[in-house]
C-alpha cells in the first residue's frame, strides 16, 4: 500500500509553518500605505439613530474619513443578504428586514455597526471615535427567544410583525396526532438549546485595497469561503463586477461557521478602501467578536415523543422558536429549518414526524451556523427526549435505542432525508464494550461510597452532512448550488497542483487532498500541492462548512483525477505504440499490457508536454484537468458517544471520567486527523453542556458574557482524554465513500453529557450549561436520595 | 519617544515606542515577528506566549519597555538551524495543531511547563498548568500528548 495514501497517519503537510511562527494569517499582512479602520458600534441594543455629528471626529489627527450608512446609500452599496429563502406554513415568504453594513436609521443590538474611522493609526482611529456623537433616541429592547414575541416586546423590523420571521413546519401532523392518540405513554420535555458564541481564537479581520489604475478591489479576510464572499459582495452588494474583486482568504485560524458569512466589517473595508484611496485594514478584538460575530444556537423547544406499550416509537412532535438575532445572517434562515427539522428522525425508525420551527427577530447579535448548525440541536431534542422515555419506562437506555434503531437502509424519514447506509447498532455494541457499560453500576457505587454521583449518558447521533445536491436545496430554497470544483495541473516535470474550491482552516486539507492525489497518481504527497482560498487562483469553491470538504470537495478532485488519468492514458499509448484499451495504470506507471513496454507518471506528463510523440490535432498538449462535481445525496456519518461524569454534590463540580466515540465516517482518509476532528468537536459539545453560554442583560440588552472573562471557554482540564473507534459503512453516495468528521463530536456531545448528569443526579432535566451553581442546586435538591441509598 | 533594546531570539534589537506599547505589539509591529499571536484582550488566551529571560509570559500583558535588556524568545526563534525544537517535532508528531493559531503560544507555554517539571509530568499536571492557553480546536487530548512524550523523554534522559 501506498505510503502516503489514503488510510494511512500521514503526518500533515501543514504543520512546518505553523509551528515555526510562519503561517500567515491575515493581520500578518500588511500593504504599504495602509490605514486601519475601527468600528463605532452601538451602545444600545434598540435605538433609534437621530443625527451623527461627525466633524469632530474629521478633523482629528490622523483621520482620513469617518463613513456612515448614509455614505453607502451614496455610493449605492447595497445590504446584507441572508441566501436561502424559507417560506411560512401560509406560503408568505420570511420577512427579511434591512441590514445595512452600516446603520441607517435603527440600531438593532449592542454592537450594531453605527460608523467607522479611518486613520493612519489605529490608536488614531480609536481615539476620534470618542468625538462622533450620535443622538440616539433608545427603545425599548426584548433579548429573549421566548419573549421575542410577547404583547409587551418592541417590533425590530417594520416588515415583520410581532418580530415574527416565518411560522415553518415539516412533516405530517394528521399522523402524528393519531399515533399520540393511541399511544400508550409520552415523554415530553421543554429544552433550552443554549446561545453560544462560536469563539475562533483567531478573530476576524479584513483589508481592503483598491487599486485605480485597473479599476480592481482586493480583499484579504479570515474567511471560510472566498468566491461565495466575493459573489455576495459583487452581485448582492454591489462593491464591483465579480471579475474586478478578488478575494483572498490566507491562513484562517479556526472557523467553526462563524467565518463563512458576508459581515459588515469586511464590506466596510473593502468599499472605504477606494473612497480613501489607501489600503484599509481592520482587526477585531475579541470584545468585538463576542458583540458581532454570528453567535450559534438559541432555541427553546417543546417536544414530545409517543411510545407503545414497548417501547417502540410511534411518533414525534417538536415545536421550537429560534432566536435569529436582529438581522438575518447569511444562512441564518437554513439552520433551524432544513438542517435542524429534518434530522429529528435521528437513528430512528419514527414514523411520524411533525416540527413546527418559529423564526423571531431579538435585539442581539445574528445568529447563524456554529459547528453542526442545526444538527446538534436536533440531535439535543431526539437524544434528550429517548433517555427520558427510558428512564419514563424504566428501560436501559441502550436498549430503548436497540429497539428502535433504523436496520435497514436505504432508509427513507418522515422528514425529508433518505439515509443512504449505516450500522447504528454495531457502533452502540462497540461503545458499549469500549466504556464496559456491564461494570458501571460497581463504578457507580464506588462513586457513591466516596459520597460522589456518577451517571452515565448516551448520544446515538446522526447528522446529514457534505451539503449538496444542487437541486435538491435548491428545491428547498437555497439561493447558491452547492457543488465543489477542483483543477488539477500536471506539471511537465510530474508534480502536481491541484486548485481546490475548499478551504482549509484546521482541517488538514493540505495533507489530506494531497494522500488522495498521491494514492491515485502513485507519487509522494510531497510532490503535491494543494492551492485554496484566492479567487484569483481557483476558478469557484463554495467553501468548507457542514463537513463538505471531503464528500464534495474531495470528490471533485476525483474526478478531475479521473479525466487526467485518462488524458495520461492516451499520452502513454501513443508514445509507446500501442492501443489505448492495452495500457495499464498501476503503482504510479503506465504499461502495456504483455510487454515490458512502461512510463513511469512523470515521463507520461512531460511527453504531454513536449508533445513531439503524439497527433496534437486528436490530443491537445498538456496534463491539465479540472471538474465540478455534485453530489446525488447528502452524506450520513453516525455514531455513538458515551460519557461518564462524576459530580461532587459538594460543589456541584461535574468531572467527565470518560468518553467513549464509536463513529462511522465511512472511508477515512487519514485517522490522524480524523481522531482530532473528533477531539474538537466533543471539546466545543462538552463546552455547550457544562460551561458556555451567551448572556445578554434581559432588560437592557446588554451583552454580560463579552469577553473570555465571563464566557467559560473550556480549558485543558475541562475535559478528559477520549476513547475513540470507528465502524465503516462507506457513503454510497460519493466515489471516496467519506461522510465527514468535522462536526460530529459537537452534536453528539451535549446530550450525552446532559444525559450523564441528570443520570448522576436522578433529575429530569437541568439546563445547559450545567455549571458548577446549577448542578449544586439540583444536587441539593437531590440530596434524600444519596441520604436514602 | 522611549528607546528600548533587547535580545530577541538571540539578535540584538531596538526601537522606538511608546509607553503604552505591549511586548506583543513590539514583535509583531517593530519586528515583523508575526508567529507570536493576539487571540483576546484580556490575558486569558495565551496565544501571544513569548519566552522573557527563560520564563513563559503573556506578550499582551507586559510592555515593551518593561523588557528592556532582556532576552527575548519567540516561536521563530526556536529552531536552530533548521532543526526543530523537540517540542516543535512533538506538536507535529503527535497532531497537537489544527488551525496552528493557538499553537505558537501552546508550544511557548509547553517548553515552559516541562522545563520547570524535570522529573516528568503525568496527565492531570499538564492539563492543569495548560489553565492559561486556549485552544478551540484540538480538544487539548493531542497537545496534552505532545507535552507529555517530551516531558517523558527528557526525565528518562535524566534519570
Ligand atoms: S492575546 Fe495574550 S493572552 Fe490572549
Ligand atoms: S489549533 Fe486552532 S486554536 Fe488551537
Amino acid at each position: 500500500m501506498n505510503v502516503t495514501g489514503i488510510g494511512q497517519r500521514v503526518l500533515r503537510k501543514e504543520d512546518r509553518r505553523f509551528i515555526t511562527g510562519k503561517g500567515k494569517y491575515t493581520d500578518d499582512i500588511n500593504l504599504p500605505r495602509q490605514t486601519y479602520a475601527y468600528f463605532l458600534r452601538s451602545p444600545h441594543a434598540h435605538a433609534r439613530i437621530r443625527a451623527i455629528d461627525k466633524a469632530a471626529a474629521e478633523a482629528a489627527p490622523g483621520v482620513l474619513a469617518v463613513l456612515t450608512g448614509a455614505d453607502l446609500a451614496e455610493d449605492k452599496i447595497g445590504g446584507l443578504i441572508c441566501g436561502w429563502m424559507i417560506h411560512s406554513k401560509d406560503g408568505s415568504p420570511m420577512k427579511a428586514g434591512p441590514h445595512p453594513a452600516l446603520a441607517q436609521d435603527k440600531v438593532r443590538y449592542v454592537g450594531d455597526h453605527v460608523a467607522v474611522v479611518i486613520a493612519e493609526t489605529l490608536n488614531q482611529a480609536k481615539a476620534a471615535a470618542e468625538l462622533v456623537e450620535v443622538d440616539y433616541e433608545a427603545l425599548p429592547a426584548v433579548v429573549e427567544t421566548a419573549k421575542a414575541r410577547s404583547a409587551s416586546a418592541p417590533q425590530i423590523h417594520d416588515i415583520a410583525p410581532d418580530n415574527t420571521v416565518f411560522e415553518w413546519s415539516l412533516g405530517d401532523a394528521q399522523a402524528v396526532e393519531q399515533a399520540f392518540a393511541r399511544a400508550h405513554h409520552v415523554t415530553r420535555l421543554d429544552l433550552v438549546n443554549n446561545r453560544l458564541v462560536p469563539n475562533p481564537i483567531e478573530t476576524r479581520a479584513a483589508i481592503g485595497d483598491y487599486d485605480s489604475g485597473s479599476d480592481s478591489f482586493t480583499l484579504y479576510t479570515t474567511s471560510q469561503n472566498p468566491h461565495v464572499a466575493r459573489l455576495v459582495l459583487s452581485a448582492f452588494i454591489g462593491i464591483a463586477p465579480e471579475h474586478r474583486l478578488r478575494v483572498i482568504a490566507p491562513d484562517v485560524g479556526g472557523g467553526f461557521g462563524s467565518k463563512i458569512f458576508i459581515y459588515s466589517e469586511e464590506t466596510v473595508c473593502v468599499w472605504a478602501a477606494k473612497r480613501v484611496g489607501r489600503p484599509v485594514k481592520w482587526v477585531s478584538d475579541r470584545s468585538e467578536a463576542f458583540l458581532a460575530d454570528a453567535h450559534g444556537r438559541d432555541h427553546v423547544t417543546h417536544a414530545e415523543l409517543a411510545l407503545d406499550q414497548n417501547g417502540r416509537f410511534l411518533a414525534l412532535r417538536v415545536k421550537t422558536t429560534a432566536n435569529l438575532g436582529a438581522y438575518l445572517s447569511t444562512f441564518s434562515s437554513c439552520v433551524p429549518t432544513y438542517l435542524y427539522a429534518t434530522l429529528l428522525s435521528g437513528q430512528y425508525d419514527l414514523p411520524a414526524i411533525y416540527a413546527e420551527v418559529d423564526a423571531v427577530y431579538t435585539n442581539t447579535a445574528p445568529v447563524d451556523a456554529y459547528r453542526g448548525a442545526g444538527r446538534p440541536e436536533a440531535t439535543y431534542v431526539i437524544e434528550r427526549l429517548v433517555e427520558t422515555a427510558a428512564r419514563d419506562l424504566n428501560i436501559d437506555p441502550a436498549e430503548i435505542r436497540r429497539r428502535n434503531f433504523i436496520k435497514s437502509f436505504p432508509h427513507q424519514t418522515p422528514v425529508i432525508l433518505t439515509y443512504d447506509a449505516g450500522d447504528y447498532e454495531a457502533s452502540l455494541n462497540r461503545a458499549l464494550e469500549l466504556i464496559d457499560y456491564r461494570n458501571f453500576p460497581q463504578r457507580r457505587a464506588m462513586s457513591e461510597s466516596r459520597g460522589r454521583l456518577r451517571g452515565i449518558g448516551f448520544s446515538t447521533y446522526i447528522e446529514a452532512c457534505g451539503l449538496a445536491p444542487s437541486a435538491a436545496v435548491g428545491s428547498l430554497g437555497a439561493g447558491v448550488g452547492l457543488w465543489e470544483s477542483a483543477e488539477v495541473r500536471v506539471n511537465p516535470t510530474g508534480n502536481v497542483e491541484v486548485l481546490t474550491g475548499s478551504h482549509a482552516h484546521g482541517q488538514g486539507h493540505e495533507t489530506t487532498f494531497a494522500q488522495l492525489v498521491s494514492e491515485r497518481l502513485g507519487i509522494s504527497i510531497d510532490q503535491v500541492s494543494i492551492v485554496h482560498g484566492d479567487t484569483d487562483k481557483v476558478q469557484f469553491g463554495m467553501g468548507t462548512y457542514g463537513s463538505r470538504s471531503g464528500a464534495v470537495g474531495m470528490s471533485a478532485i476525483a474526478k478531475a483525477l479521473d479525466k487526467i488519468e485518462a488524458k495520461a492514458r492516451k499520452v502513454a499509448a501513443h508514445v509507446m505504440e500501442a492501443s489505448e484499451a492495452d495500457i495499464a495504470f498501476e503503482n504510479g506507471a503506465f504499461t502495456v499490457k504483455g510487454t515490458d513496454r512502461k512510463m513511469a507518471f512523470g515521463e507520461v506528463a512531460l511527453a504531454a508536454y513536449v508533445a513531439h510523440k503524439f497527433p496534437t490535432s486528436e490530443i491537445e498538449p498538456g496534463l491539465k484537468e479540472s471538474a465540478f462535481y455534485d453530489p446525488s445525496n447528502f452524506t450520513f456519518p453516525a455514531g455513538c458517544h458515551i460519557c461518564e461524569v462524576e459530580i461532587e454534590p459538594a460543589t456541584g463540580e461535574t468531572t467527565i471520567l470518560n468518553w467513549v466515540a464509536v463513529d462511522d465516517f465511512g472511508t477515512i482518509i487519514n485517522p490522524m486527523i480524523v481522531e482530532g476532528q473528533v477531539h474538537g468537536g466533543i471539546a466545543q459539545g462538552v463546552g455547550q453542556a457544562l460551561t458556555e453560554g451567551c448572556r445578554y442583560d434581559a432588560e437592557t440588552g446588554q451583552l454580560i458574557t463579552g469577553s473570555y472573562m465571563d464566557y467559560c471557554m473550556p480549558r485543558a482540564e475541562d475535559l478528559p482524554s477520549f476513547t475513540l473507534d470507528y465502524t465503516v459503512t462507506p457513503a454510497p453516495s460519493n466515489p471516496l465513500g467519506v461522510k465527514g468528521c468535522g462536526e460530529a463530536g459537537a452534536i453528539a456531545a451535549p446530550a450525552a453529557v446532559i444525559n450523564a448528569v441528570t443520570d448522576a443526579l436522578g433529575v429530569r432535566d437541568i439546563p445547559m450549561p450545567a455549571t458548577p451553581e446549577v448542578v449544586w442546586r439540583a444536587a441539593q435538591s437531590r440530596a434524600p436520595r444519596l441520604a436514602a441509598e | 519617544m522611549p528607546k528600548v533594546s533587547m535580545t530577541v531570539n538571540g539578535k540584538q534589537v531596538s526601537g522606538e515606542v511608546e509607553g503604552r506599547t505591549l511586548l506583543v505589539d513590539f514583535l509583531r509591529v517593530n519586528l515583523g515577528l508575526t508567529g507570536t499571536h493576539v487571540g483576546c484582550d484580556t490575558s486569558q488566551c495565551g496565544a501571544c506566549v513569548v519566552h522573557v529571560d527563560g520564563k513563559s509570559i503573556k506578550s499582551c500583558t507586559m510592555l515593551a519597555l518593561q523588557c528592556d535588556g532582556t532576552e527575548v524568545t519567540t516561536i521563530e526563534g526556536l529552531a536552530k538551524d533548521g532543526v526543530l525544537h523537540p517540542m516543535q517535532e512533538a506538536f507535529r508528531e503527535h497532531h497537537g495543531l489544527q488551525c496552528g493559531f493557538c499553537t505558537p503560544g501552546m508550544i511557548m507555554a509547553a517548553i515552559d511547563i516541562v522545563n520547570r517539571h524535570p522529573n516528568g509530568l503525568d496527565e492531570a499536571t499538564i492539563r492543569h498548568e495548560l489553565e492559561g492557553n486556549i485552544c478551540r480546536c484540538t480538544g487539548y487530548h493531542n497537545i496534552v500528548k505532545a507535552i507529555s512524550s517530551v516531558a517523558n523523554k527528557r526525565a528518562a534522559q535524566a534519570a
